[in-house]
């Protein structure tokens, strides 16, 4: 069914469910560095590894992000909470239940308002709870290399322990064919969020920040929740709004054909398709308690208001001011925000460019080498401080377009800061009007047909002797002032 | 037997201070003893001889170099097999641990080796401390040492046998309902129950997280306080250990004095069901104290009567989850791993097999108990009853410096009389549950044999939370006004009767 | 409320222990036995009476985020019932995608 056709007989709820992995230094509950990509196995201790006989201990650092987290979502947070235990049995978990939070989450009754095509959307959030990340399983063997053919698994249990806050909306109503737009810019939103807050480095690809959307129909009119599907491994900002179309068109068609939607985890596909995971016959019965291993958490409300003096500007705020300060139209600040090259620029221009000088790089320059590179622009081994740098050479006349692009080029091959590339490979424009007025005349002389032209005032074919002198300076020299020196020689 | 042997460890630690003694000739003599003894009692489920000699080595080299060492450098130690020690198996009694070397030491293992201690071995276990007879160890029963027929109590059977054999003056226990202070009242050895936080539990095998508490054995109320000393203290790694100072507990059984001391009997931890040999000698023993000046009232606490309902919902519960680790997957045993079991079947045939029937028994009780639907009914009401619990205490501790009872309801039983009855089996642990629900210190100190069979009868003294040295200060002062009374210590009428001539090598 | 075998067996799956027929049929009385005995709590937990999940009033006992170190892969690995590089190998799973 298409998805016009499915928002005409359907009105789609909402329900987002968003992991964050915090980038504290060590895990969750014991002191092994928090961070992936090691040799197998080896940040792993008596504790991430549930050994008989191991205890857990909160870090600190995770309670202060779980708070920090909680405050800029619009959240109460707990004067008391307790972490809980939630038991079920899977080899990833090593402790065969997660140390999570239950019904006493340390941030809850949140609020976060969205602007989508010009339209508010108020999304509740119901809970920002804390718990630990599980191992890492790769399946082997078979012919697929998926789970369900795999003859066993391997599991790295690094990545267990790993912190995580929880972020749970209620059910958000009211989106109609926006909701997979609404879903989207609330994940990007959160992005934003936790990056400005620097507790997470929030990389979708890599899982530090997931999403399960959840999603249900109601006929229009109605206000009866329909059977929800969870959708999961739902990995870029993309996948969540494709994910979402797809999932409502699938359950439309359902609906539509007289069948019924089972409640039910599906899982993402890139190339456009959810499936089904295993359906359960019953709910699974978590039996959660309260951890006795660990004792309540009750932060002080000096702690929290101390908290909350920490926290950045909501970064829709500080966009609106930031277009209103640097006079961008719409689609040139929307063009940086996609760009992710906010936070650069802003930088960049704190550190002396202009605003224009400084998107002008980030966005074009160093945004195609980026791109060439296969690197997000912040990973470029270049700083803001150094785009700035480059800016005020060029100002000073010291460097040209061109120049400027060989310097950066410098700057990314690790030769230091603009001027010490400058000096490196002697990249400085040619100021010394002398040498430019010899080149001048030497251009005048081999060129007499074109010279003629200009002393009879056709100012245009300038160009051609711009192009000789900039030749024999090897582009090292200013073409505005080699423009004007021709003219004046010849006007 | 060497006299050796029957020497407690505080005068040992005086002859090896000064050189009269080296800790190695007494190590020999304790190994000596294992040989000799324990393939009757069974204490001990593995024994180092060679890591036990080579470290009271070390220490007499340390002390002949001039080194000043600990109270009890030198001195042997039974270890529950439920601490982690690296370089030795930790089994906790289970089949399905069998072999499992840790890689890191429990704490309270990092204490005993600093203070020079000589670990001889790790001792025998009901299964994962589930049990009140060692009848529930994977690998085979501990008798006691009073008579081979009977049960050594339990869980911690294993260490207090090994004391009461004189295989080893020291030991270690955990206490979750009564492990520690049972054994030691059926086998006239000494046992504490700390406040509950006040030793460490990283890297003890978690029973019931809430109510788990490790701590001493021993055969005198002054051993076990030099032991007390050594392994208590604030643990950064156990975030339920309380970080205050340890009370002078030696200097406690040393004062040994209750002139004036506020003593409350619990009136329902008494009378019907009780043995009348057992009540019996716990109001000879109130007499005693008395005689030395106590004062001796009686209070209630009427909630007691739930104790051992709420205990065997909260341990149950806390035991679903915190056995869930011995999944097959990382470490212990592993069932059916043919390549076509899924992970889920292996997990199943694995636990099925490796646990024993007390373990399963508590782990559905548990997941039953938590499961929804019944979570109100069963965890949470007994989470209530521990509220009221507690507030007993409170309220006896407002008029009482410490509270009395027997320890356990019946002197030892025989081995295999309880096992298919797991209510009768759970009511050995009635008098010493409810310190571990509010989370209080209690000691269990003998007081003589009963009539009714000769079997040794325990003494409870359980005081408020860090107050733990209130328990040697009276422990001590009954020991020794009965220990002079009887013109020697229980034990050694042990060792001097017939049932007693295995000690010494003799027939049985 | 009379625990029957298969209930038991529920439990079992639940708690992953594959329980034989015939401890089915001892553990389901048995059981009963003991939840009736133990359903005494509920004659005193009343409404007003807080529950108490742990022993010692404690709170906000934090670590600094440290780092310590952890143990060798080798160490970890030690007693595994089965390894694969470097990685623990464990049967099959039959189950959602993850
Ligand atoms: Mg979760
Ligand atoms: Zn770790």
């Amino acid at each position: 069914m298409e998805f016009e056709e499915a928002m005409a007989t359907f009105d789609p709820v909402l329900g987002l469910e968003v992991h964050v992995e915090l980038n504290t230094a060590t895990k969750m509950f014991c002191g092994c560095a928090n961070q992936f990509g090691d040799v197998p196995n080896s940040n792993t201790c008596p504790v991430c590894l549930g050994l008989p006989g191991s205890l857990p201990v909160v870090n600190g650092k995770a309670i202060e992000s779980a708070i920090r987290i909680g405050l800029a979502l619009g959240c109460d947070i707990a004067g008391w909470c307790r972490f809980a235990r939630k038991n079920y049995f899977y080899p990833d978990m090593t402790k065969d239940f997660q140390t999570s939070q239950y019904d006493e989450p340390i941030a809850f009754n949140g609020l976060v308002e969205l602007e989508v095509d010009g339209e508010i959307f108020a999304i509740e959030i119901e809970r920002a709870h804390m718990e630990e990340d599980a191992g890492k399983l790769v399946h082997a063997g078979g012919s697929t290399g998926r789970i369900g053919d795999a003859e066993y698994s391997l599991v790295d249990y690094n990545r267990a322990g790993t912190p995580l806050i929880e972020i749970v909306t209620r059910p958000i109503r009211g989106t109609g064919a926006k909701a997979p737009a609404v879903a989207k810019a609330y994940v990007s939103y959160l992005r934003d969020l936790m990056r400005a807050l620097g507790v997470s480095d929030v990389r979708m690809e890599q899982g530090s920040l997931r999403c399960d959307a959840n999603v249900s129909l109601m006929p229009k009119g109605e206000t009866e929740l329909g059977l929800r599907t969870e959708t999961k491994n739902v990995n870029s900002l993309r996948s969540i709004e494709n994910a979402l179309y797809y999932e409502i068109r699938r359950q439309a068609a359902l609906l539509a054909a007289g069948g019924k939607v089972h409640q039910e985890t599906r899982h993402w596909h890139e190339e456009g398709y959810t499936t089904a995971g295993r359906s359960k016959e019953e709910a699974e019965d978590y039996r959660y308690f309260p951890e006795p291993d660990l004792v309540p958490v009750a932060p002080s409300s000096e702690w929290v208001e101390q908290l909350r003096a920490t926290l950045p500007e909501v970064p829709a705020v500080k966009r609106k001011r930031l277009q209103a300060a640097w006079g961008f139209a719409d689609q040139e600040f929307a063009d940086i925000v996609n760009a992710d090259a906010l936070e650069l620029i802003q930088e960049t221009v704190a550190a002396g460019a202009l605003p224009s000088s400084a998107r002008k790089w980030w966005l074009t320059e160093l945004a195609r080498r980026a791109n060439e590179a296969g690197v997000e622009l912040a990973q470029l081994p270049i700083t803001p401080g150094q785009v700035a740098a480059l800016q005020e050479l060029v100002d000073a006349g010291t460097l040209n377009d061109k120049l400027a692009r060989q310097v950066i080029d410098g700057v990314l091959a690790g030769e230091g800061d603009p001027a010490a590339v400058v000096a490196g490979r002697g990249l400085a424009v040619v100021s010394d009007d002398g040498a430019l007025a010899a080149a001048v005349d030497r251009a005048i002389q081999a060129n007499p047909d074109v010279a003629a032209k200009i002393g009879e005032g056709k100012v245009a074919a300038a160009g051609a002797l711009i192009g000789a002198v900039m030749k024999e300076m090897r582009g090292q020299a200013d073409a505005a002032r080699v423009r004007e020196l021709i003219l004046a020689r010849l006007g | 037997m060497s006299d050796l042997l029957r020497t407690d460890a505080a005068e040992l630690s005086g002859l090896l201070a000064e050189k009269q003694l080296s800790a190695r000739e007494l190590t020999q003599a304790s190994l000596e003893q294992i040989e000799r003894v324990d393939s009757a009692v069974k204490a001990f489920l593995h024994v180092d001889a060679a890591r036990a000699l080579a470290s009271a080595e070390a220490i007499d080299a340390r002390r002949m170099a001039g080194e000043e060492l600990g109270p009890l450098a030198g001195i042997p130690l039974a270890m529950k097999d439920i601490f982690t020690m690296t370089g030795a198996p930790t089994t906790c009694g289970s089949r399905i641990l069998e072999g499992w070397v840790p890689p890191y030491n429990s704490t309270i293992t990092d204490k005993v080796l600093a203070a020079g201690i000589v670990v001889l071995g790790k001792t025998n276990m009901d299964e994962f401390a589930m049990g009140s007879s060692t009848e529930n160890s994977g690998y085979f029963t501990t008798h006691n040492p009073w008579d081979l027929d009977r049960i050594p109590g339990g869980s911690g059977g294993g260490s207090a046998a090994a004391l009461a054999a004189f295989e080893a003056p020291l030991a270690l226990g955990t206490d979750t309902g009564g492990s520690i202070r049972q054994p030691a009242a059926v086998t006239a050895t000494v046992g504490v129950k700390p406040t509950y936080g006040a030793t460490s539990r990283y890297g003890v095998v978690a029973m019931a997280s809430s109510l788990d508490t490790p701590g001493p054995c021993a055969r005198t109320v002054l051993d076990a306080a030099l032991l007390h000393q050594v392994i208590a203290g604030w643990d950064p790694r156990d975030s339920t250990s309380i970080n205050a100072a340890v009370p002078d507990v030696v200097a406690a059984a040393k004062h040994a004095e209750v002139k004036g001391l506020k003593i409350a009997v619990v009136r329902e931890l008494g009378g019907d069901g009780y043995a009348p040999g057992v009540l019996q000698r716990f109001n000879e023993a109130l007499a005693v104290l008395a005689e030395l000046g106590a004062e001796i009232t009686e209070v209630s606490c009427p909630n007691f009567d739930y104790a051992l309902s709420a205990y065997y919902l909260i341990m149950p519960s806390e035991v679903s989850s915190n056995l869930a680790r011995f999944d097959a997957m990382r470490y212990g045993l592993r069932v059916g791993d043919d390549g076509v079991n899924s992970v889920e079947d292996v997990m199943n045939l694995t636990r099925g097999a490796g646990f024993g029937a007390e373990v399963k028994r508590r782990i559905i009780i548990g997941t039953y108990a938590l499961s929804s639907g019944y979570y109100d009914a069963y965890y949470g009401s007994a989470q209530k009853v521990r509220t009221l619990i507690t507030q007993d205490f409170d309220a006896a501790f407002a008029s009482a410096d410490v509270l009395v009872s027997p320890t356990t309801p019946t002197t030892a039983f025989k081995i295999g009389e309880r096992v298919d009855d797991p209510l009768a089996m759970y009511k050995a642990d009635l008098c010493t549950i409810p310190s571990n629900l509010a989370g209080n210190c209690a000691i269990s100190v003998p007081v003589g044999l009963s009539p009714d069979d000769g079997l040794p009868v325990g003494f409870q003294i359980m005081a408020p939370a860090m107050a733990d040295d209130r328990l040697y200060r009276v422990g001590a002062a009954l020991e020794q006004a009965l220990t002079d009374r009887w013109g020697g210590r229980l034990l050694d009428q042990l060792v001097a009767s017939p049932a007693g001539a295995y000690l010494n090598g003799g027939a049985r | 409320m009379a625990l029957t075998a298969k209930e038991v067996a529920r439990l079992g799956e639940l708690a992953r222990i594959r329980l034989t027929d015939s401890e089915l049929e001892q553990l389901a009385p048995q059981l009963d036995v003991i939840l009736t005995a133990v359903a005494r709590v509920s004659e005193v937990a009343a409404t007003d009476v807080p529950p108490t999940s742990h022993a010692m009033a404690l709170i906000n006992v934090f670590r600094e985020d440290v780092v310590q170190p952890s143990l060798t892969p080798e160490a970890v690995l030690a007693g595994a019932p089965s390894v694969g590089d470097g990685r623990f190998r464990v049967p099959r799973i039959l189950g959602e995608e993850a």
